[in-house]
Order: structure tokens, then sequence, then C-alpha cells
């Protein structure tokens, strides 16, 4: 019992010692440090971007997918057996999600409140010169057309048509737009890793001694390991600390100016309460990990333990 | 009692040099043991599976019972910390004191301050050192060295002390010093002692043990021997 406790109290002493040569570390090999810091830094904007770029984008193209809406028109003369037909065959097609039929009637009655001189137009024609419809939606920008082009090839279509190629454009330029930043930050992650591993390789060298000491007198390897894991770590969250005021003061800023702005009304960021918070947390994450990776890999290549 | 037992034990290394064969060796607790032979005979090497820095190809080196050689690598430090090495070369860290380079032994254990200032002051007093604390590596002439390096060594109460030719940097005056600080130490607190050495005027005078290594082969074993017995080295 009490044998566990000074083995726990031995552990502690040792952690602290390993936090505590980390920080010398840091500061002995300074320029190396720093440009470690400094390229973590630039990645973690960068990264910062991407999240908040892609996380609007798709906050946005919510929006628009649910208008992701295609207004088929039957032709004037169809019966109602046939309208019913032309339903059920819409509805059949798989990538469609809803068919809602709208009869000319209610088109009537809808146009009817929009104006006035609407309402006492169609109040003077007998025939109601309005077409029944069917408002279909589908679940994804990319099958808009396939659905549209399908639909206008059925029996007593007069006509099936969407947003015509606006919606898709645009989402399509945000996917490649999703696309590059992914990968650019992938690749800047691997960069950054190797040049916090070349750190902590430094690191390593410049205390073989040491380290052949500690494994003379009897250090167990984790203990010999710990300071540069730390270090790397350390080297990580230094970085990511820039990155993170950027992002929260960047993103307060843009919100403001975007939300008071009457040209941008249409679109809606996110609201930045929890998304800053989570997107800190984030890119703490991602600098801390990178850093232990980095040197995890210089460990196992340097130490040879 | 019977301490350190080698067995039918082998060492090639991976290049294809034998550098030990079929070496069977008996030590028992307290012995005070030379290991001499031409360079290349394997001396080193046989201190090195000593304390499982390589691991013999065949045969087995038990030491108190464990068998060094079945160590995994991720166990070797609990093996370490029973061991004393000291070496040619000090191997002490140029930008700690006396004080703190064997303090530096303990804390890498864990130890707290406290518990160690009592025993690096006493293991420093074992070898003399007292009075040179707060000095550097740099300014201790190389017997000096060799005395933190040995206090280092064994400020952990190990019961074996490894030495790879402690003296082979010093002149005959401190190397007389040195030998009188292990002698010590093993007469005093009983430390089994293993030291391979070149010197002819040490292991003539101290009339101990002497195993000698012939290109990897045990040549000779004497009580009491001396290089004089075995005149083709
Ligand atoms: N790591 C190694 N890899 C390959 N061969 C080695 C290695 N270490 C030693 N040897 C070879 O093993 C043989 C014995 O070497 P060892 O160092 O044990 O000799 P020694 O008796 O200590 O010599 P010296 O008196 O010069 O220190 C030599 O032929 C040497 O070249
Ligand atoms: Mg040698």
């Amino acid at each position: 019992m009490r044998k566990e406790v000074i083995k726990r109290v031995k552990a502690f002493r040792i952690l602290g010692r390993s936090i505590r040569d980390s920080f010398k570390s840091v500061f002995r090999n300074f320029s190396l440090s720093i440009a470690s810091i400094l390229c973590t830094t630039i990645t973690l904007i960068l990264v910062a971007i991407a999240i908040v770029i892609s996380a609007n984008v798709n906050h946005i193209t919510k929006d628009m997918e649910e208008e992701l809406t295609i207004v088929v028109y039957a032709n004037a003369d169809t019966s109602d057996e046939q309208l019913k037909q032309i339903e059920n065959e819409i509805k059949e097609i798989s990538e469609v999600a809803s068919v809602v039929a709208k009869s000319k009637e209610e088109w009537r009655l809808e146009m009817k409140s929009y104006s006035e001189t609407l309402n006492t137009t169609l109040e003077y024609l007998e025939e109601n010169p309005l077409l029944d419809s069917f408002i279909v939606t589908v679940n994804d920008a990319e099958d808009l057309r396939p659905v549209a082009l399908e639909i206008r090839e059925m029996n007593n279509i007069e006509s099936a048509n969407y947003g015509e190629g606006m919606v898709e454009d645009i989402i399509s330029v945000f996917d490649i737009i999703q696309t590059v930043t992914l990968v650019m930050v992938i690749a800047l992650i691997v960069v950054t890793a190797f040049l916090i591993s070349n750190t902590i390789k430094l690191t390593i060298f410049s205390r073989r001694s040491e380290i052949e000491i500690m494994r003379l007198v009897g250090s167990s390897n984790t203990s010999i390991k710990l300071p540069f894991v730390f270090e790397g770590f350390l080297l990580g969250i230094l970085g990511s600390i820039i990155p993170i005021i950027i992002m929260i003061y960047g993103y307060l800023i843009m919100y403001e100016q975007i939300s008071n702005s009457s040209s941008f009304s249409i679109i809606e960021l996110i609201s930045p309460m929890p998304f800053i918070l989570i997107t800190s947390i984030t890119l703490l994450l991602i600098g801390s990990l990178v850093g232990m990776f980095g040197s995890a890999r210089a460990v196992r290549k340097y130490l040879k333990i | 009692m019977r301490f350190i037992e080698i067995k039918n034990c082998y060492k090639v290394y991976k290049n294809g040099v034998a550098a030990i064969a079929d070496l069977t060796l008996n030590i028992n607790k307290g012995e005070f043991i030379f290991v001499i032979g031409a360079s290349g005979s394997g001396k080193s090497t046989l201190i090195k599976m000593l304390y499982r820095e390589e691991k013999p190809t065949k045969g087995t080196v038990e030491i108190g019972g464990i068998n060094v050689g079945k160590l995994r690598n991720r166990t070797v430090y609990k093996l370490r910390r029973k061991l004393g090495i000291v070496f040619q070369d000090f191997k002490l860290l140029p930008k700690l004191t006396v004080y703190e380079n064997v303090a530096f032994a303990l804390e890498c254990l864990g130890m707290k301050g406290s518990e160690i200032r009592p025993k690096v002051i006493k293991a420093l007093d074992h070898v003399g050192l007292k009075d040179k604390i707060r000095s550097f590596p740099g300014e201790l002439s190389g017997g000096e060295q060799q005395r933190v390096c040995i206090a280092r060594a064994i400020v952990n109460n190990p019961k074996l002390l490894i030495c790879d030719e402690p003296t082979g940097n010093l002149d005959p005056k401190t190397s007389k010093g040195i030998m009188e600080v292990l002698e010590n130490i093993n007469k005093e607190l009983g430390t089994t002692i293993i030291m391979a050495t070149h010197d002819k005027e040490i292991v003539n005078r101290m009339k101990k043990r002497v195993i000698v290594l012939e290109d990897g082969l045990l040549a000779e074993d004497h009580e009491k021997g001396s290089y004089k017995a075995s005149e083709s080295i």
C-alpha cells in the first residue's frame, strides 16, 4: 500500500521533471522552436479559415438545398386520372424526395391573393387559364437536372423547371472550395508534423549524452521519452494561440459586418457563440496532436528505445 | 554466495565477429575481480553483457538470479538501477555541477530532493570529493572527474559496480588513487566490483582474482592472480 503511494509520487515527480525539461528545451533551441511554432501557426490559421469557410458554406448550402424543387406543369387538357398517373410516375423516380400536387384552382387562389389587379383579371376570365402542377423536391443538388429531364419525357407534361444551373453551380463551386482547402490543410499538417519532428530530433541530438546517462542509471523508457513528447505538445499548443485569437476576432468582425450590411442580406453566417468555442478547441486539439505526433515520430526514429 | 553466473556464453556481433566464445564464469558476492586481455579480446563485450547493453547470442548471464539476456528492452532499467557503471570516458554532464551530476542519477528515478541530498553527500564523501561539490566537471582534473563518476555509480547503493578501464585515461599516480577508492567501496560497502583493464601495475599490486580473456575465450582464472601469471599478454 505504502509502496504503491511512493511509486505514484515518484511518477508525478518524473512527470514534473519532464514538463520542466520540455519548457527548458523549447527555449534552448529557440530559433528552431520558433520555426516550428510559426509553421504550426500558419497551418492552423489556414485550418481556421478552412473550418470557418466550410462550416458556413455547409450552413448556406443547407438553406439552399431546402429549396431543391422542380416545378412541373401538366398540359392544359390533362384529365384528373392522367394527373394522378403523372404523380405516381414522378413518385417512382428514386431521387425524388416528395411530390405535392398543386391544382390550377389552388394556383388561382394563391395568385388572387397576390394583387388586386390579378384578382380582377382572374375573376373576369371564365376558364381558369392556369395549369395543374406538381412541386417536386429532390435530395441532392446533383439530382435536379436528371430528374427534371426524366419528367419532361413523360406524357402530358408541359414543362419541368428548376433554378436551372444557378443553385447547382453555386453548390459545385462550394464543393470544389471545400476539397481544395481540405487537401491544402492536410498537406500543411504533414509539413508541420515533419518540422516539429525535426525540432525534437535536434533536441534529442543536443541531449544525447544526457539520454545515454539516463539509460545507464536506469531511467525507464517512458521517463526518457516523456520530455520530448511534452515538447512537441508544447510547440503545438504555442503554435495554436495566435490562430485562435485571429479566428475569434476575425469571425466576430466578419459576422458583425455581414449581418449589418444590406448587400449581403441573403447570406446568413453561423452565429458566433458555440461556433468560435468549438473551432478554438478544434484548433488547439489539432495543434497539440500534430505536435505530439511529430515528436513521437522523432522519438521512435532517433531515440531507438 | 554466488552472485553472477555466466554459463556457456557466446557473443557473435552482427558483422560476424565472435567476441566471446563459450565463457563460463561464476562470481561471488563481495568479490573484486579484474578482467584483462589484449585489445579486442572481448573485455568490453563481457562488461556490456553484464549491464545488458548487448545480449548473449547463446548461453546465459545471470545476475542475482535474473537472467539478464532474457530481459526485455522495456525492463532493462530495473537491472540498471541495481548496478553502477563507470567508463574510461567519464560521461559527465558539463553544464551540471559535481553535486548535480551525482544527484542526476537519483532524480532520474524520481526521488525527492531531501532524500537525494544525504545520499549524494555520502557518495561524494566516499570518493573524497566533498569539498568540490559546486565545481563543474571542466574545472576538475581527470582523476577527480572519474571520482565523480564513481560517486554517481554508487549513489544508489548498487550491489554490483562495473568498470570498463576506469583508469585508461589517467596517469599512474592518479590511477592509484582511483584504485584506492574502488577498494574502499569493495571493503566498506561490500559492493562486488568487476573491472576491465589494461593496467599491468594495478593488477599486480592489488592481488585480486584475475580473469584473462584471449580472443573471446577464457584463458586463465587466478585467485590472487597477477599479470605475471599471464606473460603472454
Ligand atoms: N558493436 C560491435 N559490433 C561489431 N563488432 C564489435 C562490436 N564491439 C566490439 N566488436 C568486436 O568484438 C571484439 C571484441 O571487442 P571488445 O570491445 O570487447 O574488446 P576489448 O577487449 O574491450 O578491447 P579494448 O581493450 O581495445 O577495449 C573486437 O574484435 C571488436 O572489433
Ligand atoms: Mg574495451
